[in-house]
């Protein structure tokens, strides 16, 4: 049930109001510390990427529209595909997934009133626009990273690749990396000691236990991507020998180091929309979800034994064949927590009595393509057959049925079932399910021939191929596929534009919700709740009693914090009242520190050391200006 | 589908000519179906779900809550297990014993292939055969490949034949390659190596052994100085050009290593790693303006005449 304000409650939300309400305006914008916002302005700039990632994937299907075509050059090819991987990875669905939906979504669902860090969250953003712009610059100038979005030594290193381009995505990934880590960073803090007053951890929604598995992950799989772009820029720009075999090094150093990122990369891509899902379910099927503390395990699982699979992207270089095998094994352990987390998914939507609305819709498609998607990952755990589809288009199937068909449907469908909560309107629902159809679709005319062309022999990453090996057809229809694909995203995107501004009014709760944010208005305001909730179950929602006992205790104005910029902390694992801690607000900090350190960037990709070290030394001016004693009021 | 399961496909993997790579087939057959049913089951129970949307628990069981938790740890956890370890047991335990690379002492015969960017350096060890982009075999012989890399990561695959296997600075990594049946297979380079990866593949030819050893023999031979007046001119261009300084003739002055052996190029089915048909106006064609053909590769425009290029034709189509 939703918040009910008293006219003796006014008083305090007119209170609270005056003193979270940000700036008006484009200032407001830039110096914001408000999760919301920053969430927001997350998600148009992964969307953004989105759409950039989006043009790249269709230049290079309409090149391989048929046999010996001419549509891209290879030079320009080679930047395409990996720009479309990077793109993809690093500026939309990572940025989307943690910066958009769990900035705005996680102090709302656990009862606080911002993040731990609201200027580094801030911060986090500003670097993300910063390195995507950077890597951009890159695209606009030619000279884009162009060895592939893993980019293997010796074809990345100075001697074969001696422009820019790969300087651009070396330096590039380290910039992007320190918004991730200090998004990881925030994301921890605030679930472990910023949850509502009663939420222990076994009360604590399934979708904050996705997102802390993520924070963890990236935590620890960041240092390896960037100790190994610091190797490759050592290497290219002061010679050093890291991956270079004829001096003692080892180019399958680089493969390690980044597949020790890279494959818990691909959970920290996919456990955002697990959690997304868990939140959705329930509210749609109207129950709670079958064997929460198993879900809620499996998905910690997940992302922990991700760290020890790596080499299963390296079974063709020649490793022992031991080393292979245990690779192979952890690979198919991994299964079980996601195997588990399905079936609950599954069982829940069975024995509840489910709703295919919109946002429901793309969570079964992205049941249906994380099965084909884990299944043929599955048949890439036998080795034998991996080394002989490696690198062909059966693991650009594989890959993109997990990643786009399980990674991203639950970001359309959490797209749709926020919209609401954050616009304040609803969308447009028999668009939606078109919208729904047409994605779905788009998804399996473009993949799912990827299987069989990879068992024909065709290898991935070649910008043209010779008629007559049977690869011709294939490609033509999946061409077919990514443009219906792309009319079904842009009909997402119109749909929820125009709802945005002609929609109905939405209310607080039009879906029944389980979570928190479903009792504040829609959109919230900014201090999210004029109480801070009692929590009694991981379904507040759904506990009738605790809701009206907030109402009242809105009336009575208690538990409201409204001396300042004031959320409370808790202990770790029985969320008890600890203390009480005074956030900050509007800062020019985060976005001038972020600058900085663009500019130490920009100066090293361009060989001025001496300037990036006084870019430093401003960014050191920047970090006082942020910790000086008066800046928080 | 139809395509898939006719087998058909020049570099299909399910088209097989070895017992390696027909067992890889079976397995991933078994896996198929395998994979089929769980997927059929799975979205089975969401077409359960649809239909029995309006009520809530399950046929039978009705709402107690114990039956789709063990549901779960039914398919999530038990079900999985059994297929898993299966799974495991046939493919990384027993099917990986054929897939390795073999034991020196069960090869009778060795053949170094070297990655460049973008052509296949081919040679014989024990004897001073040298070719590019064709590789030769006899067939029911358990053939040795050493795969190595003259400059960035490559990866030798010939899916009707084998696994593939990754060529690595510093690595000398082995692959068997058995053909239990002549013919003629194609392979094609399968790690990104940069502008002209899609340009860089090659054929194995898996004859009877004396077909073979004719072959091998005529490999091993060094090229014989041409007798036709064009020929000759081609020749003397050839020297004194700079094809010499990129391309090997045995018997001859030119020496070059930068680009492929051309010693007995006449004999070859394709140029250009597979790119375009060996036949006489093609070959004008390649030298006239390689990167026309190829984009990016290391053959330079040479900027000759249409009689020079005729006569360089002429003298590279002797040699066979």
């Amino acid at each position: 049930m939703a918040t009910v304000v008293t006219p003796r409650g006014r008083q305090h939300v007119d209170r609270l109001d005056r003193i979270w309400t940000e700036r008006p305006g484009l200032l407001g914008w830039l110096t914001t510390t408000d999760h919301k916002r920053i969430g927001i302005l997350y998600f148009f700039t992964a969307l953004a990427f989105f759409g950039a990632g989006g043009v790249e994937a269709l230049l290079i299907r309409t090149q391989l529209i048929g046999p010996n075509n001419h549509v891209l050059s290879p030079a320009v090819y080679d930047q395409m595909f990996t720009m479309h991987g990077i793109t993809m990875i690093f500026l939309f669905v990572i940025p989307m997934t943690t910066g958009a939906f769990g900035n705005y979504l996680l102090p709302l669902m656990i009862g606080a009133r911002d993040m731990a860090f609201p200027r580094m969250n801030a911060l986090s953003y500003w670097i993300f626009l910063c390195s995507g712009i950077f890597m951009y610059v890159a695209l606009v100038t030619g000279h884009a990273p162009n060895a592939g979005w893993f980019d293997y030594v010796p074809l990345a290193s100075k001697q074969f690749d001696p422009g820019t381009n790969i300087d651009f995505y070396g330096y590039g990934l380290i910039f992007n990396g320190i918004s991730s880590t200090a998004a990881a960073i925030n994301f921890i803090v605030t679930i472990f000691k910023l949850r509502a007053p009663g939420m222990s951890l076994n009360r604590m929604p399934l979708f904050c236990y996705a997102f802390l598995a993520v924070a963890f992950a990236l935590l620890f799989a960041l240092p390896s991507l960037s100790v190994a772009t610091l190797f490759l820029e050592l290497d290219r720009q002061l010679g050093f020998h890291f991956y270079d075999a004829a001096h003692g090094g080892d180019p399958l150093l680089w493969q390690n180091l980044f597949w020790i990122f890279g494959h818990p990369e691909v959970y920290i891509i996919i456990l955002p929309a697990f959690g997304i899902a868990t939140a959705i379910i329930p509210t749609f099927t109207h129950r709670k979800m079958v064997f929460f503390p198993l879900v809620a395990l499996a998905e910690i699982l997940v992302a922990f034994l991700g760290f020890g699979v790596w080499a299963h992207h390296m079974f063709t270089v020649g490793f022992a064949t031991l080393t292979t095998v245990y690779f192979a094994a952890a690979s198919l352990i991994i299964v079980i927590p996601s195997a588990i987390q399905l079936f609950a998914w599954i069982a829940t939507i069975v024995t509840g009595t489910p709703e295919f609305k919109t946002p429901m819709l793309f969570i079964i498609g992205f049941i249906v393509y994380f099965i084909i998607g884990g299944l043929s990952g599955i048949t890439v755990a036998a080795i034998p057959f991996d080394q002989q589809v490696h690198d062909s288009y059966y693991i650009v199937a594989h890959f993109h049925f997990v990643i786009f068909g399980a990674a991203v449907f639950p970001i359309l469908g959490g797209m749709y079932f926020w919209f609401p909560k954050v616009t304040g309107r609803m969308y447009h629902e028999g668009i939606g399910k078109l919208s729904f159809w047409l994605t779905f679709l788009g998804t399996l005319v473009t993949f799912f021939p990827m299987h069989i062309v990879g068992l024909l022999g065709m290898p991935r990453r070649n910008y043209t191929y010779p008629p007559g090996l049977g690869w011709s057809v294939l490609n033509f229809i999946e061409t077919l596929g990514s443009y219906l694909l792309a009319v079904g995203l842009v009909m997402i995107v119109a749909n929820l534009f125009v709802s945005r501004f002609r929609g109905p009014l939405a209310g607080n709760d039009p879906f029944g919700g389980d979570t928190l944010e479903w009792s504040t208005t829609s959109p919230p305001p900014a201090y999210n709740y004029p109480v801070i909730p009692t929590v009694t179950s991981p379904y507040p929602m759904w506990d009738s009693d605790d809701r009206e006992r907030d109402n009242r205790r809105l009336d009575r104005g208690e538990g409201l914090l409204e001396l300042g910029h004031e959320t409370p902390a808790t202990t770790v694992q029985d969320a008890v009242a600890d203390e009480i801690l005074s956030m900050p607000s509007h800062s020019i900090w985060p976005m001038a520190a972020a600058l900085t350190m663009a500019g130490i960037f920009a100066m090293l990709l361009l060989g001025h050391y001496l300037i990036a070290l006084g870019f430093l030394a401003a960014g050191g001016l920047t970090l006082i200006g942020w910790h000086h004693k008066g800046a928080i009021a | 589908m139809g395509l898939v399961l006719s087998g058909c496909g020049k570099q299909s993997i399910l088209s097989t000519r070895s017992p390696q790579a027909h067992n890889i087939m079976l397995l991933w057959w078994w896996m198929l179906a395998a994979a089929v049913i769980v997927f059929l089951g799975a979205v089975g129970l969401l077409v359960l779900a649809w239909f029995r949307r309006g009520t809530a628990g399950l046929p039978f069981f009705g709402e107690r809550e114990s039956v789709p938790e063990v549901m779960v740890v039914l398919f999530g956890v038990a079900v999985p297990v059994v297929a898993l370890v299966a799974l495991f047991g046939v493919s990384n335990v027993y099917l990986i014993k054929q897939t390795s690379p073999p034991d020196p002492r069960t090869t009778p015969m060795t053949i170094d292939v070297i990655g460049h960017q973008w052509w296949w350096e081919v040679r014989y060890p024990g004897t001073s055969a040298v070719t590019a982009n064709e590789i030769h075999i006899p067939i029911d012989t358990r053939v040795n490949v050493v795969a190595t890399t003259a400059d960035v990561i490559h990866s030798f695959w010939v899916p009707a034949l084998n696994r593939k296997i990754d060529m690595i600075p510093g690595r000398q990594n082995r692959v068997l390659m058995y053909a239990s049946q002549a013919g003629e297979y194609r392979g094609q380079c399968s790690q990104f190596c940069g502008l002209e990866h899609a340009h860089m593949s090659m054929y194995v030819f898996a004859q009877r052994p004396a077909e073979y050893r004719a072959w091998l023999a005529n490999m091993a031979s060094r090229s014989r100085a041409p007798t036709a007046a064009a020929a000759q001119a081609g020749r003397a261009l050839f020297m004194s050009n700079q094809c010499a300084s990129c391309h090997t003739i045995a018997g001859t002055p030119a020496q070059g290593l930068v680009g492929p052996s051309l010693t007995h190029l006449a004999t070859r089915t394709t140029l250009a790693s597979v790119t375009i048909p060996n036949t006489p106006a093609e070959l004008a064609a390649w030298i006239t303006d390689p990167q026309a053909i190829k984009p990016g590769n290391r053959m330079p425009e040479l900027g000759l005449s249409r009689g020079q290029v005729n006569e360089l034709v002429a003298y590279l189509e002797t040699l066979r």
